[in-house]
């Protein structure tokens, strides 16, 4: 038995080391070959104009232009592994400190809306497949096609004219007040400014769930157990209880983890509708500023997020599932 | 001497609605005429061959045939209509039903919770731990899941849920198959058990021979059709069966010399006109193309024109 968690850590963490070490290196192609030129796009074509060239030599050196890729992706890979993520470009400080600020702040916002969507989506998805082509079932799939179908960006700006600009009960950006010390800044300040962009995020990850889960629950209702369940006299709420809920947490389980990826995603576009100083508006400005070492982190940091959901929810199989977690003891 | 009639089911037919090529919908009919009484007390088998529609059957008296399936007919308990309200009371207590095969248990279940729907009180687990005793289970099987169980152990468990109420009517859907000889006997007994206690007991089989060892009488299915109902003893020699595929059921017997016949139960989408098992029937003439009644002979029933 220890042995078997033992390889089973094993074999994760090599996966992992090669998923980062993949990722780094799409990530770093991606980026030389971008369009961008770092200088124009951060100090501007009128203040290159009147630059001397001493001083443009300079910029090129700071920015890394002209340095071959792979010279300049070893150095990088090298500083890593020692730990150091190296400088932001743009932010000038140390790319970790950044990431911390950052990441604190859509951590904050993502965990609400994945907690949120996780708990509407399934039970909205649940109660919809238990009633199959009832009304219920109904007004969940129409709501969920219709916001499958509509960009969560835009989604982000109705809801920006409508409590921000219209009502005004609700702010149109940023994550603390305008004008106001970090130090007066208080937990509630910070809840009232996540609320617009958690509830979009929700609103979209919602949909998701409760479709996916919605077919797991059909699907679940239309075995064999639960015909026989009702041939034994279950009402609606028993074959729930006793069939639908255990059989369908494991599938959902694996989706909930697995839409990380997608709040993550989501995020990126979201953050950047409310000037909401997170991970995603970070990594925009990194990307579209050339800032290799932030961008490379922030990458590398989603990875690891996305990779750590899907592993949890491998873990959490086994644990949930008996024919794995008994079935797979036996042998 | 009659017994309380428990069940009786009066031309029964169900039909399936299907959409071909786009959004034609068509009709499968996939019982056609079936008809047949429980009594108290009574093993009644309904013997067909495989793809015949016998689980339909079953499902159509518990009221749980699939959103797209259709029945006719009328079905008696107890003397009266069983109508959808009725039947929804009384399933899963007065009657029950005992599945096929292990997929009609929950997966993620542990077998006595299962066995108990979920309900925890100290009576049903007493008499579930009787159940199991009588059955040769052991208490610890109580705490494990389906896929841990062997064939003949979850077949028990099956016939568990249906002990564990207080039955009057049991309809067991093709209860042996994927148990060796052995197994399948012992099941059988169980049913006649439940049979000898009071309850009707309808057996939904393709095992004939089966059948004839535990059963009092034995319905045979064909195409759609019950073609005869006939007493377990009737089956002892070839000239007290009625029909004509009975009887070729019976000389395809081992002891009874093995004989087959050409041909196929027609498909129900090119069934003939008038008796279903005319084209493989040496005996058919132009009179079996029109229609043919279900009537009584010697103490039983039969579909044919012909008197054996």
């Amino acid at each position: 038995m220890k042995n078997t968690a033992g390889k089973f850590i094993l074999k994760n963490f090599v996966k992992m080391v090669l998923l980062i070490f993949a990722v780094s290196i799409a990530a770093f192609a991606l980026m030389t070959v971008s369009p961008v030129d770092p200088l124009q796009a951060n100090v501007g074509q009128a203040a290159l104009g009147s630059m001397s060239q001493e001083q443009i030599a300079k910029l090129e050196e700071y920015w890394g232009v002209g340095e071959p890729p792979v010279q300049r992706y070893l150095a990088w890979l090298k500083d890593f592994l020692k730990g150091d993520m190296g400088v932001s470009l743009l932010y000038r400080q140390d790319v970790a400190k950044v990431i911390a600020v950052k990441l604190g702040n859509s951590l904050f916002l993502m965990i609400i809306a994945w907690v949120l969507s996780g708990l509407i989506g399934f039970a909205l998805g649940a109660l919809a497949g238990m009633n199959r082509g009832k009304f219920v079932d109904k007004a969940v799939k129409g709501y969920c096609l219709l916001i499958s179908s509509t960009p969560a960006f835009w989604i982000a700006m109705l809801l920006l004219i409508i409590f921000g600009v219209w009502l005004k009960i609700l702010p149109i950006g940023l994550s603390v007040p305008i004008g106001v010390e970090a130090s007066g800044v208080t937990f509630l300040d910070r809840v009232y400014h996540a609320i617009l962009p958690a509830v979009t995020l929700s609103i979209t990850g919602i949909a998701n769930i409760a479709m996916h889960t919605r077919e797991k629950m059909v699907d679940i209702c239309e075995s064999d157990y639960v015909v026989f369940a009702r041939a034994r006299g279950e009402s609606l709420w028993q074959i729930f209880r006793n069939h639908g809920f255990r059989n369908v947490l494991a599938p959902a389980m694996t989706l909930q983890f697995a839409s990380i990826s997608e709040i993550f995603g989501g995020s990126v576009l979201v953050e950047q509708v409310f000037s909401y100083p997170g991970l995603g508006q970070a990594a925009v400005s990194a990307g579209l500023g050339s800032d290799m070492p932030l961008l490379m982190a922030i990458t590398i940091i989603s990875a690891l997020f996305v990779f750590g959901g899907n592993l949890i929810a491998n873990i959490l199989y086994g644990v949930i599932d008996p024919r794995i977690r008994r079935g797979g003891a036996a042998k | 001497m009659e017994k309380n009639t428990i069940l009786e089911i009066r031309n029964m037919n169900i039909s399936f609605s299907q959409y071909q090529k786009g959004t034609k919908q068509t009709k499968l009919p996939v019982i056609r005429d079936l008809s047949l009484t429980v009594h108290q007390g009574e093993m009644v088998a309904v013997v067909g061959s495989s793809g015949s529609g016998k689980s339909l059957l079953a499902h159509g008296v518990m009221g749980i045939l699939p959103y797209n399936a259709e029945m006719g007919g009328q079905i008696l308990y107890c003397g009266e209509p069983l109508r959808e309200k009725r039947i929804c009371a009384l399933r899963g207590k007065e009657i029950v039903m005992v599945p096929q095969s292990t997929s009609y248990l929950d997966p993620l279940m542990k077998v006595g919770t299962q066995i108990c729907k979920g309900k925890k009180d100290p009576e049903r687990k007493k008499k579930l731990d009787g159940i199991f005793r009588r059955y040769g289970l052991a208490e610890e099987v109580q705490e494990q899941y389906p896929f841990e169980l062997s064939g003949g152990m979850t077949r028990r468990v099956m016939i568990s849920t249906a002990m564990i109420e207080e039955p009057k009517l049991v309809i067991a859907d093709e209860p042996t198959p994927g148990l060796h000889l052995k197994a399948a006997k012992r099941a059988m007994e169980h049913f006649r058990e439940l049979a000898d206690m009071g309850a009707g007991v309808l057996i939904i089989t393709h095992d004939l021979e089966l059948a004839l060892e535990t059963a009092d009488r034995v319905l045979v299915f064909y195409a759609g059709y019950t073609l005869e109902d006939a007493k377990t003893e009737d089956f002892r020699q070839e000239k007290t069966l009625r029909h004509p595929y009975t009887k070729a059921l019976w000389r395809a017997m081992p002891q009874n010399g093995f004989h087959y016949i050409d041909g196929v139960q027609p498909y129900v989408k090119d069934m003939p006109e008038g008796c279903p098992f005319a084209p493989r029937c040496e005996k058919c003439t132009e009179k079996c193309r029109g229609e043919i009644p279900y009537r009584e002979v010697n103490g039983g029933y039969v579909r044919c024109v012909y008197d054996s």
